[in-house]
């Protein structure tokens, strides 16, 4: 179990820097989703569902998707 | 000199944050409040899912608090966004067979779970906001894979108000045969079985139907104007 859980900490954390360095923001979108999707797994295991499911619903798929509608908008590479 | 800066702030904040953490056992109910709501929650609402119990019951009105903001967030958008001259209609092209056939299979189902999440959400981990959420989602599949369908804006903000307005009755008719706004008027009933829990289902479906048009709107108002 607390290997399970420092695996998906240590994967989170990979997601998090990757998401500060990355220059292309469609990554650093997703990079940011897998945070959140790895947040909701942790919720869960901390036994809070209510929280898993808003979270995954909320910060995985719909602000994913609308910050890629507006990087659609606007310019993907950052300077 | 900017990143050697930003770097030490940062190392700051994360030793002043952990060290006040520190002292926090974790996952020991703490407060007499906390302690309240899981013993007698379920006596006191009828409601077998604590957590809805506390956020419908005991802290209804805060919940009333974030569904407006919600609302004002939502209407704020569709007013950044109306005021974007210049509009040019997007040629949008069909999607595959495939795609297409996939979303037209999955959207119901999709609304079917959230359903089954808001209504069921004094029973089950969930709720109006999970439940709605799920329901956007569906929309959102409906955007990207049936490119041509589109919600009627008018619908959508008809089924929200009408979330809204009924959660505000709702509240208002506990003040008329209760003792307090948003008091619980109805019988509690038997725990752990559909109508039970007396107000919350019926304000959690309120709450669901309006978040989930509202998410769905504000979706649709991004996707019109890109």
């Amino acid at each position: 179990m607390i290997f399970v859980v420092s695996l998906l900490v240590f994967l989170m954390l990979v997601g998090a820097v990757a998401a500060s360095i990355f220059r292309d923001l469609i990554s650093v979108v997703i990079a940011a989703a897998l945070v959140s999707l790895i947040a909701s797994i942790l919720f869960y295991l901390l036994q809070a569902p209510d929280v898993a499911m808003a979270e995954a619903a909320i910060g995985a798929a719909l602000t994913a998707a609308i910050f890629i509608i507006a990087i659609r908008r606007t310019k993907r590479y950052e300077e | 000199m900017r990143k050697i800066v930003s770097i030490l702030l940062l190392v700051i904040v994360a030793l002043g944050i952990s060290l006040s953490l520190a002292k926090i056992p974790f996952g020991v109910p703490k407060t007499k409040v906390g302690r309240h709501y899981i013993n007698e929650g379920v006596k006191e609402t009828g409601a077998a899912n604590i957590v809805t119990s506390v956020v419908v019951s005991y802290r209804g009105f805060d919940t009333l608090g974030e569904v407006t903001v919600l609302f004002i967030a939502s209407i704020g958008l569709g007013a950044v966004l109306s005021t974007i001259v210049g509009k040019t209609v997007r040629k949008i092209e069909p999607a595959s067979l495939v795609l297409s056939t996939g979303c037209r299979l999955l959207f119901p189902l999709i609304l079917i779970f959230g359903t089954y999440v808001f209504i069921h959400g004094h029973l089950t981990p969930g709720g109006g906001f999970q439940g709605g959420a799920i329901i956007a989602s569906g929309f959102l599949l409906i955007y990207l894979g049936c490119r041509e369908r589109r919600i009627s804006q008018k619908a959508s903000k008809l089924t929200e108000s009408l979330g809204g307005l009924s959660f505000v009755i709702i509240g208002l008719l506990g003040l008329v045969f209760g003792s307090h706004f948003l008091s619980n008027f109805l019988p509690n009933g038997t725990a752990n079985t559909l109508f039970s829990a007396g107000i919350i289902p019926v304000i959690y479906i309120a709450i669901g139907i309006k978040v989930g048009s509202e998410l769905a709107g504000i979706i649709d108002n991004l996707i019109e104007e890109s």
